[in-house]
């Protein structure tokens, strides 16, 4: 057990090594940092002295750790294209990608399980087969295309929700939420639904094959044979034991939203790290590139580490 | 008199009768018995040749500034242009190009993007997976441990992050130039380790078979084994995968197209269609984005299918 727990720490934290390397690499071997920094006039000194305050004349691991070191005390290095320090940027942008990734996460969550029940219990019923049908019309859909669809429909045809931006945001500290304002709730809706409906789908897939799985097995038959309504059934005994795959299909799912942000955020001008990311690509910003590099990573590995401690503390026969 | 065939008539007997084992195959019967597979296969085979056959095909060539009109910009589809009076099929763009057109220059675009990005992903993968799964030791765990790093970020960030640092290195002034070959590079970059998970998994089934040992002791080199003995063995879940990776690698680069960070608006692929008419959506003029993103959806949809098809149709448990 304790072993275990080792191990995966351990290859979790190789990880993050690997990539702070790629992105020290980008910053040191793309594009020239004295080049960017100094003008056209500049003197063989000034080149040299340059070279010695950025430390560019130590061995490349020496500058390596320097790296990591700055970067763990929050020192980014600056934007290219803003010139300011790119953790206050990223900092500026987060609330906005995190509030959009928790809401979609639970709108996904929400209606994957509940559609996932309701299809598994109407298992042949005309509206459950009809929903299958579209969740794999939907799964082929590539996200930008269900966001440009919705913009369309909700935007410009019906006019009932906004097509960009958060709407108002109101500051809490260095926290900026669009939780507090109605245009900040209307704001969310459509990208939420764009972000969300993947993994909605795919929750809802793997709910209802547990759910007919579960609904198999000999208690539940025991539990009819008892009596029992069918809601009770269906909601205490039988989902109680299909939430376990749930939980960590959702954890895992939970980095792939915030990647996946990117997309729906250029779609719908959301002003967060993924739309960042993407101007960062489109103008060679190579700092704020590395930057949103490792902390997507931090989070991946992250997540990834927390749900597979937890499917050990949750599942008694991984603790041998 | 014998009736001794002429060594013509010999080799056409040899391929008809070739023809003849595909037409009998199970894959080949499992294939004409499946409404799906037949009906997706023609949308890929129709959209493919029109693709091949682009500069044949379209009415117009949109690169060619000479025959475009600015009076014909945003014809709707089928109507006949307010001031020209000329019609065009799919209508026209801001610049007055015929939407038609450019479709099926962008679907060249894309097919070939998406092509070659599996080309290359299914070349690495493969070779890597054989390798690891041959030779073991070290070199295994190296090229695994490579995988399992890259498996942990979804396959469209790394190939964003391919392109965002080969864009970096390329010279500002060949960008343009050289986004597709790039494209290609992230693309295939990001996809290879399906291959290569597979590739090493059924390489390490076949290492331990007596052909893999017999051909050891007469003494071929390991190169020769693994090229000639255990790859021909190993290849039908790589088709498998390669199906469903073009249809991963169309939809990877219409997005990152889409998101400007792909095929530049002047070599525009289907995603780069859809990213400029989502700016003509607000103003009424959908036929700009529509057109482009119905066929990107009928390409992504047929090759999906076909994937899925091929999946169960190889697969000897589902018989």
């Amino acid at each position: 057990m304790l072993s275990y727990i080792l191990r995966r720490v351990f290859q979790s934290v190789l990880v993050l090594l690997v990539v702070g390397l790629v992105a020290f690499a980008m910053f040191r071997f793309v594009g020239d940092p004295i080049d960017t920094m100094l003008g056209q006039e500049r003197t063989m000194q000034d080149i040299e002295r340059l070279r010695e305050t950025l430390g560019l004349n130590k061995p490349f691991f020496v500058q390596y750790w320097d790296f990591l070191v700055r970067a763990v005390q929050g020192d980014l290095g600056i934007s290219y294209r803003q010139g300011r320090p790119v953790a206050e940027i990223i900092a500026e942008r987060l609330p906005a990608t995190l509030e959009l990734a928790a809401v979609s996460g639970a709108f996904a969550l929400i209606f994957g399980i509940v559609m996932g029940i309701f299809t598994a219990i109407r298992r042949d019923g005309f509206a459950a087969n009809a929903i299958m049908t579209l969740s794999l019309v939907g799964v082929s859909l590539p996200t930008f295309l269900i966001g440009i669809l919705l913009i369309y429909v909700f935007a410009v045809e019906l006019s009932w929700l906004p097509s960009f931006g958060r709407g108002d945001v109101v500051r809490l500290g260095g926290w900026s939420t669009g939780f507090l304002t109605q245009s900040g709730l209307v704001a969310l809706i459509l990208p939420s639904i764009t972000l969300g409906l993947y993994q909605m789908t795919l929750i809802m897939r793997l709910v209802r094959s547990e759910m007919l799985e579960v609904l198999r097995q000999d208690y539940i038959r025991f539990a009819r044979a008892r009596g029992l309504r069918d809601r009770a059934i269906h909601f205490r005994h039988a989902l109680k034991n299909t939430l376990v795959p749930v939980i960590t299909v959702t954890g895992l799912q939970l980095g792939s939203i915030i990647a996946f942000a990117i997309i729906t955020e250029t779609v719908f001008q959301w002003p967060g790290v993924g739309l960042l990311f993407i101007n960062a690509i489109q103008f060679v910003d190579i700092p704020v590139m590395a930057a949103y590099l490792m902390l997507i990573s931090v989070m991946f590995v992250g997540i990834n580490l927390v749900v597979d401690l937890l499917y050990v503390a949750i599942d008694p026969r991984l603790r041998a | 008199m014998t009736d001794t065939p002429s060594p013509n008539s010999v080799q056409t007997e040899r391929a008809r009768s070739r023809i003849a084992i595909a037409w009998d195959s199970d894959l080949a019967y499992s294939f004409r018995r499946s409404p799906v597979a037949l009906i997706s296969f023609a949308v890929v085979l129709l959209l493919v040749l029109s693709a091949v056959f682009a500069p044949l095909v379209a009415p117009y060539d949109p690169f060619d500034p000479g025959t475009l009109n600015l009076m014909n910009g945003f014809t709707p589809p089928g109507e006949a242009n307010a001031f020209t009076g000329e019609t065009f099929l799919l209508g026209t763009d801001d610049q007055g190009r015929d939407v038609f057109s450019t479709i099926l220059f962008g679907l060249r675009i894309s097919l070939f993007v998406g092509f070659a990005a599996v080309a290359l992903a299914l070349i690495l993968g493969v070779t890597l997976g054989l390798v690891a799964g041959y030779v073991g030791g070290m070199t295994e765990t190296v090229i695994m441990r490579i995988a399992d790093v890259q498996l942990t970020f979804p396959a469209i960030l790394v190939a964003m992050l391919i392109f965002g640092i080969a864009k970096g290195i390329t010279p500002p002034e060949y960008r343009d130039q050289m986004a597709i070959w790039v494209l290609i590079l992230a693309i295939g970059l990001s996809d290879w380790v399906q291959f290569a998970r597979v590739v090493r998994g059924a390489t390490l089934v076949e290492k331990s078979k007596e052909y893999v040992q017999a051909a050891r002791l007469i003494g071929r080199s390991p190169f020769a084994i693994m090229l000639r003995h255990i790859l021909p063995n190993v290849l039908s879940p790589v088709l498998v995968i390669a199906t469903i990776s073009l249809a991963l690698a169309i939809i990877a680069e219409a997005t990152l197209s889409f998101l400007g960070v792909g095929a530049p608006p002047t070599e525009p692929s289907l995603g780069t269609l859809i990213r400029i008419g989502q700016g003509f959506l607000f103003s009424g003029e959908w036929w700009i984005l529509f057109f482009p993103a119905c066929t990107l959806l009928a390409l992504a949809l047929s090759v999906n299918l076909l994937g899925d098809w091929l999946r169960d149709a190889l697969n000897p448990r589902l018989r």
